[in-house]
């Protein structure tokens, strides 16, 4: 044997009898629970009756379309997509403003992370829909857009937005959203911002960068490589959270199961359905941004 | 052209700075001319770090006047980027970005403060590398790179904005000792191509070859402004004797 001789390859991990022992202890109190509550209800269980919500056939072309549940998932989707973009963009700049010589822009910041922060996301919702929304929508004209206009009536809008007809309680939904998960997003970006030494600032500066380059250029990139798991976190946060918009009758998926669920009266099977939708979706997201984390590792050359 | 370049290429009178309450600097003093060499030395905390970075702007004064090659140089003042491209700053902890490669530090402020297209930059940049001895690093993260290297990079990084004057705030304290020569010879190359530089340093050997003054300072003023031979032999005060005795200790 010589220096060279490559280490010897590491033991595969491996579940011992004690291992097993545990899951199977698991898995019988598991089975009793469910064991015991169907003696108790004598719960007829119809699976089909709501998985005809998921897809469907349609009567006159004969082919599938999605259902309630499906469509639900779409808008829970695009309230996922554009609510982490518009939420990424508020709480960029509102953390930016948390970090500002400004005393100005340091109190509007703050105090839109401190209200947000300690009212019930139930009660903010409520406030905004009925306060804001209803006033400030019809103000601005957003509440009966022009459904026949080609901005609006084409195949990217739909498939971007959803129904038209919709698209300003969509819009509603997607604002009061955005707004309360930005918060979180503003404590996060502030808290990446101060992490950066003052010496980038001053090397910064001494080679003569404008603020705005600075920014750019140095701060925010290392800033948002270190926040990246939070970040990430937050934003399956944000899906989740998106269930409670429903509450405000935006037609996202737990609005529609909820539909589903009285008119089936089948409640078990479209929540654990649902649940099951809302575990891949945010499962999906959490790996796609575990694969970010690891590129832009790789990147950093730590 | 012709006004301007009689002037020193910095002249500071009366400048005071307090933080809150702390009179960090008071009725600071100096010129120093084109192509001039100065080495300011001081205890910890006698304000060395304070004066230099007033000179860009790092710190803001508060009282007295501050020019850089016949420009006025005020706290808070618009344009102060068009001061800072002229003086080059060189600081303990190297401060290089480390998200970006070694050649990409150096291209970013000509690019970003002079306007030079970025292949311009990187002939420049590439330039100022093989003088700082460190070329073949280029594509390199600056985390991957020793102190030494480090530091050289941001000699090479400040180079690149072709300043008038170079400042360097302790370049080699938080150097391994066998890195420093490294550092110290690129400066003094530097120094013989006639840049004007100030250096708090308490090297005492760079400040005899290289040093046409050296500025002693303690608790925020100067105290005692010498040729480097008459400073380390004969000290005129009693505080850089005492100053001096505790150096020559170590
Ligand atoms: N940001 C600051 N806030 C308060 N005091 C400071 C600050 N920076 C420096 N000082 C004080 O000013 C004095 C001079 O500091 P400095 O210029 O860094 O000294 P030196 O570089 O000579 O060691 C020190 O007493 C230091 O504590
Ligand atoms: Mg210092």
């Amino acid at each position: 044997m010589t220096r060279r001789t490559p280490p010897p390859a590491a033991p595969r991990r491996r579940l011992t009898a004690v291992d097993w022992m545990l899951f199977l202890l698991v898995a019988a109190a598991l089975g009793y629970v469910v064991w015991r509550v169907n003696a108790v209800l004598v719960y007829n269980w119809e699976w089909h009756r709501v998985l005809r919500f998921v897809v469907r056939i349609d009567a006159e072309t004969g082919q599938w379309v999605a259902n309630l549940l499906l469509q639900g998932l779409f808008t829970t989707i695009r309230l996922a997509f554009w609510g982490t973009i518009l939420a990424a963009i508020i709480g960029l700049i509102m953390g930016y403003w948390r970090t500002c010589d400004s005393l100005a822009l340091r109190i509007i910041s703050r105090t839109y992370v401190e209200l947000i922060r300690n009212i019930p996301p139930l009660i903010f919702i409520f406030i905004f829909y009925f306060f804001i929304a209803s006033q400030a929508f019809p103000a601005l004209g957003l509440n009966n857009i022009n459904t026949s206009s080609p901005w609006v009536d084409n195949a990217f809008f739909r498939f971007a937005f959803g129904d038209p007809r919709l698209f300003s309680n969509f819009l509603t939904g997607l604002i009061c959203l955005a707004l309360f998960e930005a918060a979180y997003i503003t404590e996060i970006v502030r808290a990446g911002i101060q992490s950066i030494k003052k010496g980038q600032w001053e090397a910064g500066r001494a080679i003569g960068l404008s603020r705005f380059n600075l920014l750019r250029d140095i701060i925010f990139p290392q800033a948002v490589r270190k926040i990246l798991p939070p970040l990430a976190g937050q934003f399956i946060t944000l899906i989740k959270d998106s269930a409670i918009i429903s509450l405000i009758s935006v037609q996202e998926l737990t609005f529609l199961a909820t539909e589903v669920a009285a008119s089936t009266t089948k409640v078990f099977e479209t929540w654990i359905l649902v649940g099951a939708m809302y575990f891949v979706l945010c499962y999906f997201f959490a790996f796609v941004f575990a694969r970010l984390e690891i590129r832009a590792g790789r990147s950093h050359h730590r | 052209m012709t006004e301007t370049s009689d002037r020193p290429l910095v002249e500071i009178s009366g400048l005071c700075k307090w933080y809150n309450d702390f009179s960090a600097l008071y009725d600071i003093n100096m010129n120093v001319a084109r192509g001039e060499k100065v080495v300011i030395c001081g205890p910890s905390g006698s304000g060395k770090s304070t004066l230099i970075r007033c000179i860009n702007q790092l710190e803001e004064h508060q009282k007295g006047t501050l020019f850089v090659d016949g420009k006025e140089v005020r706290p808070g003042m618009k344009g102060i980027e068009q001061i800072r491209r002229d003086v080059g700053m060189v600081f303990q902890s190297f401060n290089l970005f480390p998200h970006m490669t070694v050649l990409d530090n150096l291209v970013l402020g000509p690019v970003r403060n002079r306007g030079m297209s970025r292949t311009k930059a990187r002939e420049l940049a590439m330039g100022y590398l093989e003088k700082v001895r460190i070329a073949e690093q280029a594509a390199k993260y600056p985390p991957q790179l020793s102190g030494g290297q480090q530091q050289r990079v941001a000699i090479a990084r400040a180079l690149c904005m072709q300043p008038k004057i170079m400042l360097f705030d302790e370049p080699t304290s938080a150097l391994d000792p066998e890195m420093i020569a490294g550092v110290l010879d690129v400066m003094e190359s530097l120094a013989r191509d006639g840049m004007t530089m100030i250096v708090v340093t308490h090297e005492m050997g760079f400040a005899r070859r290289v040093a046409d003054r050296v500025v002693f300072m303690d608790e925020g003023e100067i105290v005692e402004v010498a040729t480097p031979e008459e400073f380390f032999t004969t000290p005129k005060t009693d505080r850089a004797a005492q100053f001096l005795s505790q150096l020559l200790a170590h």
